[in-house]
């Protein structure tokens, strides 16, 4: 029997964590509409190869992403949520913001549309409806970016959603889209992800156009003075690969199925 | 019912072309579930064997919280772990949160309980006059551990095979220490819940597969090394 306890030990050392990555890693938390859409297995292996290093991407909402930078436990940020990303910066936390890339939120609904708001170009007023008729909204609930804009069209639209009609899954986009479709409900989400799953579901976007959907991304690395270990250099590196013109022309170029999915925005932007 | 013919179809295909990354997301797996249930299996079975002889109380309220341990929620154990390793914790300076050896060490929580209170019981099933013989035969501590070791080895390989299961299929625990980074801490099951939300089911179902395959394998391990032994 001392022979399983050997070959168990000569087990473990064969599996022994020999992580051979050539050059350093550097961390990157993300959103799930970023990443999920496969936008950044096109954007990083150029950066990983010009830099001999390896991006580990953490994929999780806006809210996290924060979060788990504001712990140190990352190098560096690409979220979507202007006024989140001011605090995170104002408090010491990121520097040298810079925007990525932009595009726009969708709500989506059931083709014969219950709350009667297709072709509404108001947010605000097509929330009102799908509350006044109780219709099934499904919301990120996870603190995503998301769900912050979301939070902040009811908000400025004087409405506190609760309720059987309402729910919060909690999940990340694609996750939440999927549950809207199941349920057969109204929800918002970012065109990339749609445009990503349209040929999945039965959802039909109602309400499009809206200023008030304006979706811009932004990338930020984690700050030097407030942690030491970041690999802040390589942070900047991917910031200036991001930005780049050879960058943003794979950003406008990234499609899927025919239809793009986000616009860059470094150098001024469209918009 | 289609759809998930297609699915099953598509998952084989994938298997069968032997894709990079679903090589990669089956490699991480076994080698994360190998040296958590190794390392447990190193420290909780002697600890078992051990606890299992003590007559005190307090060796009764270990094995009591052993018992309760291996119900241990995971990600119960993700968050316990999660907040010593983040920067912000007290073992921060490590920088050990979304590594593989993160997830070593939360699955490592997983198996302990599991394959040390397996261990008490098949020990503590064992003929008690084992233990009066050796020493009457004039062996020491070693020899007579070696010696119950060999008494209880099916209920042991029982105990650690169990943990092994445990660590293997669980999720909580890789997805909030590993945090799923592609070719480096995404393992089998949180590959899958990715791969569900994106509703690419072929690449779910095709890592499902897998996973019951390598727990058919360890059966079958188990089973055979049984019936040589007899």
């Amino acid at each position: 029997m001392g022979n399983f306890f050997k070959s168990a030990i000569l087990c473990a050392l064969l599996f022994l964590p020999i992580n051979g990555w050539t050059g350093e890693t550097l961390r990157l938390a993300t959103t799930t509409s970023t990443y999920e859409t496969g936008l950044l297995d096109q954007l990083l292996p150029p950066f990983e190869r010009a830099h001999n290093c390896t991006v580990h991407v953490i994929s999780v909402g806006t809210g996290k992403a924060m979060q788990i930078a504001r712990n140190g436990d990352v190098d560096i940020i690409l979220v979507h949520a202007r006024r989140a990303e001011a605090a995170f910066v104002a408090e010491g936390y990121g520097v040298n913001r810079r925007d990525v890339m932009v595009n726009d939120f969708v709500l989506l609904g059931p083709a014969d549309d219950p709350a009667g708001i297709v072709g509404l170009r108001d947010a605000k007023l097509a929330l009102r409806r799908i509350m006044a008729a109780r219709q099934t909204f499904v919301s990120r609930g996870d603190d995503s970016g998301t769900h912050k804009k979301e939070r902040s069209l009811w908000q400025r639209a004087e409405l506190t959603p609760a309720g059987a009609w309402y729910l919060e899954a909690g999940q990340g986009m694609s996750a939440t889209l999927r549950m809207a479709d199941e349920k057969n409900g109204y929800v918002m989400v970012d065109r990339a992800t749609y445009l990503f799953h349209r040929d999945k579901i039965r959802l039909k976007p109602v309400v499009e156009g809206d200023a008030d959907l304006f979706n811009p991304y932004g990338i930020i690395p984690v700050s030097p003075y407030k942690y030491a270990h970041v690999k802040y250099e390589l942070a900047m590196a991917l910031v200036a690969w991001m930005t780049s013109p050879e960058c943003q022309r794979m950003i406008a170029d990234y499609g899927w199925k025919g239809s793009l999915l986000f616009h860059p925005s470094a150098a001024g932007g469209d918009r | 019912m289609d759809y998930i013919w297609q699915g099953v179809r598509d998952s084989l295909q994938i298997i069968a072309g032997l894709d990079r990354e679903f090589l990669a997301t089956v490699f991480v797996s076994l080698k994360v579930s190998f040296l958590s249930t190794a390392l447990a299996t190193v420290l909780g079975v002697p600890f078992g064997m051990w606890i299992a002889e003590k007559r005190s109380p307090g060796a009764r309220a270990i094995i009591t919280v052993l018992n309760t341990l291996m119900s241990l929620p995971t990600v119960v154990v993700g968050l316990m772990v999660y907040s010593f390793l983040s920067r912000r914790g007290p073992l921060g300076e490590w920088g050990l949160l979304y590594t593989q050896t993160a997830m070593v060490i939360g699955q490592f929580i997983l198996a302990f309980p599991i394959i040390a209170g397996l261990s008490v019981s098949s020990v503590a099933g064992l003929d008690k006059r084992i233990r009066t013989t050796a020493r009457s035969l004039g062996a020491d501590t070693a020899q007579s551990f070696r010696m119950f070791l060999r008494e209880a080895r099916y209920g042991i390989l029982a105990a650690v095979m169990a943990g092994f299961g445990r660590v293997f299929a669980e999720v909580g625990v890789s997805m909030m220490l590993g945090g799923n980074i592609s070719g480096y801490t995404r393992n089998i099951t949180t590959a899958m819940a990715l791969e569900t939300n994106k509703g690419e089911f072929a690449f779910g179902i095709a890592l499902g597969l897998v996973l019951l395959t390598v727990a058919l394998v360890v059966n079958i391990l188990f089973s055979l090394f049984r019936e040589r032994s007899r």
